[in-house]
């Protein structure tokens, strides 16, 4: 049973299919090659939210669907939760 | 022939192919509603199908109301129509407009009649188109012969994960294989709005695209009366996980597959010249979107919808897919093709657009959808300023 999904190889984060509690090894699927990966998450990762697959530094960018949705505001470590709190939009 | 496989099809006069073969009572006018659901209720099997304009609209609004009911009328999921309006002369219009297909269509006036004397006249018209469409054959047409338009609505993270690039990937291999396709909603792309340039066929179509969105963006501006910001992504949105409108915009444009370029764009309802992608200027409200792309001739419509979109057309089949799971259990009714199983890893995009592709076919083939089904023909107006 997969627990989050990552669109593309390029992507810097997956997002849960399930809600992911912290502290779990959670299994993963790349959409594009079907290949498996697991992260262990640091933060509780509810269903539809975020999962940072690797660390991402305040000043950079998050990728998803190959795409940059946005700016770092605070550092993220790998298996951390990706939302509001460290990521925001470029457009405003 | 493609390598899609075949289905069938009315092949209408103008060599289009229909999946449908609706019979219309159209009415000109806001006016005219009353007459043509009686002659509806006469004549089994026709379809009115009424709406709340046509009166004092004037300039650009006024080209677009024409263009949306004789597009509609000519689409070739309607084998013939009957048009009643208060008045001949615009009347007319509609009737010539839709007689350039070269269908059965005939128009009535009420002024100078009464609704009692247009009724009984329109009711024997429609006998006759609707005897004389009950004969018409089906034949075998190419998959490719189809034109289809997407547009999602209630979307949630579900959409951007499975039923919008389901759509993708279906769309991916229609057009390759010489399909006419169509995605559209302006304003859900900002945010992406630089990728999507980049989609364009030709350095043209990109220019076209940015110019839409441009105006899009002065309309917004015109009109809004607080920031964007707080309202894009919604409430709801930022709850279910998405954080920024660019991740919300990506989401949506997972519709157009990875590998189709746009090959131009088309104003609100204007039939596209040619085969391959087309983007269209429409609003994102799913019922006037939808109406847009009946009036331009598509003829199938898939619909990704995460949180349970309800929508319908009168004469563009919708076709409902959703991977959210709760959406698909607890709204059975409304949603024709479940690819949930891609959120537990165990359908791959490439079997779920197949899957997609599958049930096109037999919906092609005369399957009703949900939306057929349950009765929902919303049939709304694109309207771009107040009448006179």
């Amino acid at each position: 049973m997969i627990q989050f999904l990552v669109h593309e190889a390029a992507d810097s984060v997956g997002v849960a299919t399930v809600d992911i509690k912290a502290g779990e090894t959670a299994s993963g699927l790349f959409m594009d090659s079907q290949k498996g990966i697991e992260i262990k998450a640091l933060d509780d990762i509810p269903l539809g939210h975020k999962l940072a697959l690797n660390d991402h530094a305040e000043g950079g960018n998050v990728i998803k669907y190959g795409e940059d949705i946005g700016k770092v505001v605070a550092n993220i470590k790998k298996g951390g939760h990706v939302h509001i709190q460290n990521l925001k939009t470029k457009r405003w | 022939m493609s390598n899609l496989g075949t289905v069938w099809g009315y092949r209408r006069e103008n060599g289009r192919v229909g999946i449908r073969n609706h019979v219309l009572i159209l009415p000109l006018d806001d006016l005219s509603n009353s007459a043509c659901e009686k002659v509806a209720y006469g004549v089994k099997g026709t379809k009115a199908i009424p709406h709340a304009y046509g009166r004092l609209q004037f300039g650009e609004d006024l080209q677009l109301f024409f263009r949306t009911m004789i597009g509609t009328g000519a689409n070739p999921n309607v084998a013939a129509v009957v048009v009643i309006g208060i008045e001949p002369e615009w009347t007319n219009i509609i009737v010539d407009g839709i007689a350039e297909t070269g269908k059965p269509v005939t128009g009535f006036s009420i002024e100078r009649q009464g609704d009692y004397k247009t009724v009984e006249m329109a009711c024997w018209k429609a006998y006759e188109y609707m005897q004389w469409a009950s004969e018409l054959k089906r034949e075998e047409v190419d998959l490719s012969e189809i034109w289809v338009s997407t547009k999602c609505g209630e979307s949630d993270t579900t959409s951007g994960l499975a039923s919008n690039p389901t759509v993708g990937n279906a769309f991916d291999k229609l057009v390759a294989a010489g399909a006419t396709c169509s995605f559209g909603e302006t304003s859900e792309i900002t945010g992406a709005e630089a990728v999507c340039k980049q989609r364009a066929a030709t350095p043209e179509a990109g220019e076209q695209f940015m110019a839409i969105f441009n105006k899009y963006q002065e309309m917004i501006d015109r009109y809004k009366t607080d920031d964007l910001s707080g309202s894009q992504p919604t409430k709801g949105n930022i709850r279910g996980g998405l954080t920024t409108i660019e991740e919300k915009a990506f989401g949506n444009l997972q519709k157009i597959g990875k590998k189709s370029n746009f090959v131009g764009c088309l104003d609100k309802a204007e039939t596209p010249s040619g085969s391959g992608l087309w983007f269209m200027d429409t609003s994102s409200a799913a019922a006037e979107a939808v109406t847009l792309w009946a009036a331009a001739g598509f003829v199938a419509h898939f619909f990704p919808t995460g949180q349970g979109n309800i929508i319908g057309n009168p004469i563009e089949p919708t076709i409902k897919l959703s991977a959210n799971p709760l959406t698909c259990s607890t709204m059975k009714e409304h949603i024709d093709y479940d690819c949930s199983a891609i959120l537990r890893g165990e359908l791959t995009l490439d079997q779920s657009g197949d899957g997609l592709l599958e049930l096109l076919k037999r919906t092609c083939n005369g399957r009703l959808t949900a939306q057929e089904l349950l009765g929902h023909e919303e049939f709304v107006l694109t309207k771009l300023y107040e009448s006179a």
